[in-house]
């Protein structure tokens, strides 16, 4: 029967049963493990979005390895063979699968995408009137980037500013995220977090962290000589330790609390006193 | 068919010296760009090492072809040499002293004017303890952000009489001698930066001697 099958029909065939055998590994293997992990509401949300482009993905994938092998070994000619190979043709009916399979694809991903992106947000930067916010009381977080540091700002605590950044478990943050100088880009990888900082501009992104547990934090925008050391450690604490955290904080920013400027979303300092 | 062989000989000929050439000037650059002063690695003395730092305006024809750019210096034998990398041994509490003839720059971001992460929390300036200074007043700071170190310096004020011109400065010039002691951390490349916007003449004071490594940054590798 095997051999009585055209080309298309083996490839078609194949495909489907390689799709098969993958479908559950990318569902129930790769697809839990996915990033940023399942460490808060807006990073499970990411964890989905990634496991539904994999899934849709697998069948194309599975196609294009399958004919690739199979070309490899049924159109393989004997380096004895000096013949001219037969006319390349085009096959409408092929061409017309193709065509509506993927974008059929690409036009479901992008309904998707921008569905489940209304629907929470999904961690990024909204700019400075979110179109999603969520219900219930929820902790200002300002993030200030500048050449090359993050400092943050908690204006529920009297505006203090520290070098450290340290989030209740459970506590629905809104992080407003600016910059004082060029561009960055405030990535929280384990909160599913990332949102640009640009000088000027509240950009604000929302995220609730389910678990108590270290995260990274990393400038994902060229901005300079030390981008590539703009990194740092979150912790996502417990309320008690929270609260303890930030009042010791307060005692020990107590002097540079009078520098500082009132609490704002943006702020716009003198560029330099000597090089404007 | 001769001529036709003679004028893909010659092409290939000027594309192997163009390809030449183009290796020469990248070897050139990247020789350019890796041929910095040596790092610096201070003798220990003990539990502590020393670290003796001069900040100066405009380092100065005789240490940079870039004159009139701001610069950190260190001593070495007693003498001030242009490196901004330097070897320090891990666990260990570095006594830093730092000549400042520098003027007043200020910082961007006010929050950086209190001293964290040294020891004591205290630095001085000019033997007085101090913890924090008016941000409009910052000349530079001597930060290490991965040890949470950050120092502000603070600027000698604008009608200073006796001013440095170019580095190395005098003694007798204008300054203020800030110390203070923090304790490296674990092995590693660690980076070292000045966070005032102090690089004269570039936009918004962060271009220049800022992203240059050898001026206001450089890195601490601790062994």
């Amino acid at each position: 029967m095997w051999s009585s099958w055209s080309h298309g029909r083996r490839v078609a065939v194949l495909t489907i049963v390689v799709t098969i055998i993958l479908l559950p590994i990318m569902i129930f293997v790769l697809g839990p493990n996915m990033p940023p992990g399942k460490n808060t509401d807006v990073g499970k949300g990411q964890v989905f979005d990634n496991t539904v482009l994999l899934i849709v993905m697998t069948p194309f994938t599975a196609f294009i390895l399958t004919y690739l092998v199979y070309a490899a070994i049924a159109f393989r000619v004997p380096d004895s063979d000096s013949r001219e190979g037969a006319h390349i043709r085009g096959h409408m009916r092929s061409q017309i699968i193709w065509l509506v399979t993927t974008t059929a694809a690409v036009l479901f991903l992008a309904i998707f995408g921008t569905a489940e992106l209304l629907s929470t947000g999904a961690g990024g930067g909204q700019g400075p009137k979110p179109i999603t916010k969520p219900g219930g009381t929820v902790l200002p977080v300002q993030v200030i980037g500048q050449q090359w540091e993050f400092t943050f700002r908690y204006p529920t605590y009297g505006g203090v500013e520290t070098a450290q950044l340290e989030i209740p478990v459970g506590t629905q943050i809104a992080f407003h995220v600016t910059s004082l100088d060029a561009i960055h880009s405030f990535w929280a990888y384990q909160l599913g977090v990332k949102a640009d900082a640009n000088p000027g501009v509240d950009n604000v992104a929302y995220v609730k962290p389910k678990t108590t547990r270290s995260f990274d934090i990393r400038c994902a925008e060229l901005c300079g000589l030390w981008h590539g050391y703009m990194f740092d450690t979150g912790y996502v604490v417990t309320q008690s330790q929270f609260t303890t955290w930030i009042a010791q904080q307060q005692r020990l920013y107590a002097k540079s609390m009078k520098d500082l400027p009132p609490f704002a979303y943006t702020y716009a300092p003198d560029p330099t006193f000597r090089a404007g | 068919m001769s001529l036709l062989v003679g004028a893909g000989r010659l092409r290939l000929a000027g594309v192997l010296v163009v390809a030449a050439a183009i290796a020469a000037l990248i070897a050139a650059y990247v020789v350019f760009l890796t041929h910095g002063p040596k790092p610096y690695r201070p003798a220990a003395t003990g539990p502590a090492v020393d670290l003796t730092l001069q900040t100066v305006a405009a380092v100065g024809p005789n240490l940079s072809p870039n004159e009139n750019w701001v610069s950190y210096l260190i001593q070495e034998n007693g003498k001030w040499t242009r490196s901004t990398v330097w070897t320090l041994p891990a666990n260990t509490l570095v006594h830093v002293t730092l000549y400042n003839y520098d003027g007043q720059s200020g910082l961007r971001n006010p929050f950086l004017a209190q001293a964290r992460g040294i020891v004591g929390g205290n630095f001085t300036v000019d033997g007085k303890p101090m913890s924090h200074i008016d941000p409009d007043a910052a000349s530079h700071t001597f930060a290490i952000p991965q040890f949470n170190v950050i120092v502000p310096i603070l600027g000698i004020a604008d009608d200073a009489k006796n001013q440095c011109g170019y580095a190395p400065c005098d003694p007798s010039m204008a300054h203020y001698k800030i110390q203070f002691t923090f304790r490296t951390g674990k092995k590693g490349h660690y980076r070292w930066q000045c966070f005032v916007p102090c690089a004269a003449g570039f936009v918004y004071g962060f271009g220049g001697p800022m992203q240059t490594i050898g001026y206001m940054d450089g890195f601490i590798n601790v062994v």
